[in-house]
């Protein structure tokens, strides 16, 4: 568990504290949770349940094309084959980045997201800028992440408004034929399953 | 609702902030989704306290974002979720408002029998079931593929999944995902009415205008049938 609290720009942190402390305590008085399924809960997300199961999908879809097939038109299933499913990834879509299209998901109006895949969102992911403006201005949210496309490039913004979940399937990096898929696994990053970075090129340092 | 939630073309936020990505690359991996510790506390509430059964999702949704709209955008995202829990578990008399400020359980309310804290043991399995939303409806979809569709205006103050940028606005339908609970009346009533649900797609010039913010963008919404008619119509 967490218990640095780094910079929180809104929140009083010791009165929002004690409000949480006080429901707790009485929800546990009630009888209404449990600590030990909260903690359960928590660590499910912390420690189990991440990017990490999204970049297994990734890379298998880069080496296994008859995968990738089922993975595109099927995401649900296919994602299911390796084992991840569940709340928040009832039904699956991949969309694929191409040399011509590149893809951004976004809520606009909360923060769905699909957790079997890629746990929970990042802070930014939740917050005003990125849910306002990843529709409107595509290019200017991705320049921010440093993501530069030129004009020729689709830029595809996927809103989650019902119960559909996206993930993207990046770009393989060139040249990597020889590297197997749990190496190509790490080379995935969640941002890039977002829409919000492209995988680079990795140096030869990082392939020894 | 057109409540400060429905955030799609907003001006005036500033840029992404550069903190907030350096910080989420730093976690990456590691998967540190929580900038504290009452935050941990208010997810594992929010889910144990859904997994009672005693409200839904859509509902959930409509706790959190129906609240003074400048409220909402100078609160954090957590935060949200605490007042949506408080508020479903006072609408649903689990608490009290006064148990809530006390901090401790009124020896007068008796919560029903068959109400009982989900255990840690059970917590894997109902996480990997999930919730689908699909539901089987006898009605054929009204579009097809590539059928241009406009979405309705319409301003309900109950909870809504049609964003407001998108409201009487035509678009072309790309996917059909089948029926799903349709999510107003879920919000309203907790009842599961199925309706069809479509990828539909909009181009830039449609929803922006004539800015050039959307250059070679398009724009994909999941969008439930009742939303949507005939164009013309």
């Amino acid at each position: 568990m967490s218990d640095d609290h780094t910079h929180h720009h809104n929140a009083p942190l010791s009165e929002i504290d004690q409000r949480v402390n006080r429901l707790q305590a009485l929800l546990i008085d009630k009888g209404l949770i449990n600590q030990a399924a909260m903690d359960e809960l928590i660590d499910t997300y912390e420690n189990k349940v991440g990017p990490q199961n999204g970049a297994k999908v990734v890379a298998r879809a880069w080496t296994d094309p008859q995968y990738k097939a089922r993975l595109l038109n099927n995401a649900t299933s296919a994602i299911r084959e390796m084992g991840y499913e569940g709340r928040q990834g009832e039904h699956m879509e991949v969309v694929e980045n191409t040399v011509g299209v590149h893809n951004l998901v976004v809520c606009t109006l909360c923060s769905c997201y699909p957790w079997p895949v890629l746990g929970l969102p990042p802070t930014w992911y939740k917050a005003s800028s990125y849910r306002a403006r990843a529709v409107s201005e595509p290019r200017e949210v991705l320049k921010e992440f440093g993501v530069e496309l030129s004009a020729d490039v689709e830029v595809r913004v996927w809103d989650s408004t019902a119960e559909i979940r996206y993930l993207v399937l990046p770009q393989r990096p060139t040249g990597l034929d020889h590297l197997p898929e749990q190496q190509l696994a790490t080379l995935v990053t969640r941002d890039s399953m977002i829409g919000v970075a492209v995988i680079s090129q990795p140096s030869p340092d990082e392939l020894r | 609702m057109n409540g400060a939630h429905d955030l799609g073309g907003m001006h005036g936020f500033s840029p992404i902030s550069q903190a907030d990505i350096d910080q989420a690359n730093i976690e990456e991996g590691k998967s540190r989704n929580f900038s504290s510790l009452w935050e941990e506390k208010v997810f594992a509430m929010t889910l144990a306290c859904g997994m009672l059964g005693k409200w839904n999702l859509d509902q959930s949704r409509f706790a959190r974002e129906n609240v003074d709209p400048a409220h909402y955008l100078n609160s954090t995202y957590y935060e949200h979720w605490l007042h949506g829990l408080e508020t479903l578990l006072q609408e649903k008399k689990l608490i009290s408002k006064q148990e809530l400020e006390q901090g401790k359980s009124n020896s007068m309310s008796s919560l029903p029998a068959s109400l009982s804290a989900i255990k840690k043991e059970d917590v894997s399995a109902i996480l990997k079931k999930g919730g689908s939303a699909s539901l089987p409806s006898d009605q054929p979809p009204r579009y097809g593929v590539g059928d241009t569709v406009n979405v309705a205006n319409f301003h309900p103050s109950s909870h809504t999944r049609a964003p407001r940028y998108i409201r009487g606005k035509k678009g072309v339908v790309v996917k059909h995902h089948g029926t799903h609970i349709f999510p107003d009346e879920h919000a309203i009533s907790g009842i599961k009415i199925p309706a069809h649900l479509y990828n539909i797609r909009f181009e830039p010039v449609e929803l922006w205008g004539n800015s050039r913010i959307g250059t070679n963008s398009v724009l994909f919404v999941d969008v439930f049938e009742p939303y949507l008619e005939d164009p013309g119509g």
